[in-house]
């Protein structure tokens, strides 16, 4: 790949990650937006995460006497792995230049890394719950994680790559063919995406049932600024996984990384992730918690079909 | 039932529901608790009363559930620190009564568990709130408390504390969870921090302005817990509420209890993650309060039932507006259900989740909603019905499934049947006055309250002191007896469906804590 590192890109680049910081809470507003419209509620509106991230950011944090310097330090590591990933995620164009840096496996250990902080982290104070969600982050992450592999390793036999970047260069270059193993691997990563992200079926983030909580369970010894950071690297997190599952399967309109290309893929992404948004809400709405012990065949399911991608792609060579 | 062969002849109290009272002797009070439980019937509840006012000493009361009806013993226990035989090896619903009673009123019982249950260390454990001798105004600096809970041991097994401050705004009450991964292998509750001194302030309360105080023991019972009052109060004093109160009295616990079941269902979709289904009931419910609002000019029927009949009327117009409100709430209701049935996600929490079979809950006593969920077919609004019941032929809507799927179908089917019974009250509402006077009650006079709430069976037993004062009044919540069954239905579940389990009991700390 021939990246030319030039003042314009490096301008392309600041833009893109510094739009992914500040639209993430934005995307998180609109699900929850599009989640209260199914309700038939009329919501707290798309702003409300950044009215939540300032209170949050503007109290006095309250850190638990028996908390050691990891407690302190993993709302930093989190935010600074996610704004990492959002370097690495190809959102606006495919040759900036730090997408080039990490390729897809790379970007799974950047997700693995901060889990593990926020696991260590939450078993930190020793509290019951805390230990209850790192246990039960722990039981879906390692069932999650060679799923969303699969799901690469299926895209990069199309592509003959595991960057990111050159992995959606080559399917949006090969216009409107369709895939079979393509289909497979988007509803595969759907399903990591929902998991991964504490969305209904396998989480709830709106619940205050502290027995249920998964992710939730983790931080709730976190306050203020801890704790915004947390929330804001949750919506991140979300941002990433619609910016990745777009760029692998929607990756039309990415542009290639040039000043000139970035307000047309602005916009592209825009409507694509109010889309990615709004279905994500229409989702959640329709389906209830499983029982935590349905998590396992549900990832396993996604791990499956997956690999049945994968497979297809070998068989039929498409 | 006769308990003639035992020697003990009990006396029909006056009032519209069947109540007998007899005093015995602790061998008679076995005797006749082993004979109920024989026949199938239940404790409904235990307390003591002070009698050293009248140069006696303590007064144990008994309540017991036969088929004829209530059954009141009485046993006279003297000394400082009595005794009387444990009723918890005979129903297990006792035990939890008779720690109270111990820290009030200072009675033991002869065994059984000797943990405090009210008394936290709010105050020392030879001092009995309910003595007449006692000050209420005590006050006592706060003491670490330590309270031996039953420890589980075993490989992997480890606690998991929750409460009494919880992450969403619920009564405060203590669970402690022993779990072996994610399944509970034990677990134990303590409750009490939300005790009030309600029994030992209704007795510095006119007699007439006591149903203010019970309204509020569970406020979501008002409605029952100020009906229950009242009619104990009619009862003692003759007074004799006119049809159309008593109907409107009915129409006020029906309401309540849509009301309360709305909110539920919606609660429990939302705890099973279906939160389209909290949005929708809470939508029924919202509309059913502000039609309350707009009727009664109150969302809730806090003070709505009074001594001698109701405190407000319902004009022409709000009653054929609620009339024309029926219809259309059954028929979205109706719908719900069918979604909640279609929701293959939703059946699945609910289904073999927090199971009580039918011969647990007889055993432990379930009594109420959650007792018809598993097949204890007690309502009294069938069972004894009193005006205006007994010309309503209210269906007993039951269940043998026992576990969260039962008590969601009970709730559906008694909203519905509440609904219908609403429409019934307004179309054949009678006319006349509302409000009848109550004379002033004698001293000593005695009676007892026991209506449907929407939780079960609410019991208000109140006795006149000198001067229309109340001299001791006991209100008891169904809870009491729930709270422990709840113990078990929880077992071998999982520790994430507890909080749906216990969603499905809904019951009330306030009203137990007192």
């Amino acid at each position: 790949m021939n990246h030319v590192v030039n003042a314009g890109a490096w301008l392309a680049q600041l833009v893109a990650v510094t739009t992914a910081i500040a639209a993430a809470p934005l995307l998180m507003g609109w699900v929850n937006q599009c989640r209260a419209w199914l309700q038939n509620r009329s919501g707290a509106g798309l702003l409300q995460p950044y009215r939540m991230l300032r209170k949050l950011l503007y109290k006095d944090a309250a850190i638990a006497s028996a908390a050691s310097p990891l407690f302190r330090v993993t709302p930093y590591i989190l935010f600074g792995a996610m704004v990492c990933a959002a370097a690495v995620i190809p959102s606006l164009g495919t040759t900036l230049p730090f997408t080039a840096a990490a390729d897809t496996i790379a970007l799974v250990g950047l997700f693995a890394l901060a889990r593990v902080f926020i696991a260590l982290a939450a078993m930190d104070i020793g509290t019951a719950f805390g230990s209850l969600g790192a246990r039960r982050e722990m039981l879906v992450g390692f069932l999650a994680e060679p799923a969303l592999l699969m799901v690469f390793f299926t895209v990069s036999l199309i592509a003959h790559s595991t960057a990111l970047p050159t992995m959606a260069q080559a399917l949006a270059h090969r216009g409107a063919a369709i895939y079979p193993s393509l289909a497979f691997a988007a509803v595969a990563f759907l399903m990591v995406l929902l998991a991964e992200n504490a969305r209904i079926p396998i989480d709830n983030p709106a619940t205050h049932l502290e027995l249920t909580m998964i992710h939730e369970a983790m931080v709730l010894e976190y306050s203020a600024r801890h704790l915004a950071l947390i929330e804001w690297s949750a919506a991140l997190k979300l941002f990433n996984y619609c910016c990745i599952g777009l760029a692998l399967f929607l990756p039309w309109g990415l542009g290639a990384g040039d000043w000139r290309s970035l307000v047309p893929a602005l916009g592209f992404l825009t409507a694509k992730l109010a889309v990615a948004g709004a279905a994500l809400a229409l989702i959640e709405t329709f389906s209830a918690k499983m029982r935590i012990f349905r998590a396992p065949e549900f990832l396993a399911t996604a791990f499956l079909l997956a690999v049945l991608g994968l497979l297809v792609h070998l068989l039929l060579g498409s | 039932m006769a308990y003639t062969t035992l020697g003990v002849i009990p006396a029909r109290l006056p009032g519209p529901v069947p109540v007998r009272r007899c005093t015995v002797d602790a061998r008679q009070l076995v005797a006749v608790c082993g004979a109920v439980r024989q026949a199938g019937g239940l404790l409904h509840a235990l307390w003591a009363s002070d009698e050293s006012d009248r140069g006696a000493g303590q007064l144990l009361r008994v309540a017991l559930q036969d088929a004829a009806g209530l059954l009141i013993l009485e046993l006279p226990l003297a000394g400082d620190a009595p005794m009387f035989p444990d009723l918890s090896v005979l129903f297990p619903a006792a035990g939890r009564m008779q720690r109270a009673a111990r820290d009030l009123s200072g009675v033991r019982p002869q065994g059984g568990d000797a943990r405090p249950w009210l008394r936290h260390a709010g105050w020392p454990e030879d001092f009995h709130p309910l003595r007449k001798d006692a000050e209420a105004a005590s006050a006592w600096p706060v003491r670490q408390e330590r309270y031996a809970f039953v420890p589980v041991t075993g490989d992997g097994v480890h606690e998991i504390p929750v409460g009494p401050v919880h992450a969403g705004i619920i009564e405060p009450g203590h669970f402690r969870f022993s779990v072996v991964g994610e399944k509970v292998l034990r677990l134990e509750q303590r409750l009490g921090y939300a005790h009030k001194g309600i029994e030992k302030r209704f007795e510095s309360l006119p007699i007439v302005e006591g149903v203010r105080l019970a309204a509020r023991v569970s406020g979501d019972s008002a409605a029952a817990f100020s009906w229950a009052y009242c009619m104990a109060l009619e009862a003692l004093s003759g007074a004799a509420p006119p049809p159309r109160a008593l109907a409107l009295r009915a129409l006020h616990l029906e309401r309540e209890r849509l009301a309360n079941h709305l909110g539920d269902l919606g609660a429990l979709g939302n705890d099973a993650g279906f939160a389209f289904g909290l949005s929708q009931f809470l939508r029924l419910k919202e509309d059913l309060l502000r039609a309350n609002d707009a009727a009664f000019g109150q969302r809730y029927p806090m003070d709505a039932i009074v001594p001698g009949g109701v405190a407000a009327d319902l004009d022409e117009p709000n009653r054929l507006r609620l009339l024309g409100e029926v219809a259309p709430l059954a028929e979205q209701v109706e719908r719900l259900h069918a979604i909640y049935d279609d929701h293959a996600g939703v059946q699945d929490r609910f289904m073999a989740c927090g199971r009580v079979e039918p011969e647990l809950a007889a055993q432990l006593g379930l009594v109420g909603m959650a007792g018809r969920a598993s097949q204890q077919l007690r309502d009294l609004r069938c069972d004894h019905p009193h005006a205006p019941y007994d010309a309503l032929a209210v269906n007993l809507c039951g269940h043998r499934g026992g576990d969260v799927a039962a008590r969601v179908a009970v709730r559906f089917a008694e909203a519905l049947e509440s609904l219908r019974l609403c429409r019934l009250l307004l179309e054949q509402l009678p006319g006349g006055a509302v409000r009848a006077p109550v004379p002033e009650p004698q001293p000593r006079a005695f009676g007892v309250g026991w209506v449907e709430g929407w939780r079960g069976p609410v019991l208000v037993a109140l006795e006149a002191g000198a001067g229309g004062a109340i001299r001791r009044c006991h209100a008891h919540d169904p809870s009491w007896q729930n709270w422990p069954v709840l113990e078990h239905a929880v077992i071998g579940n999982i520790v994430p469906d507890f909080p749906l389990i216990n969603k499905s009991f809904n019951l009330s700390y306030s009203g137990q804590d007192l």
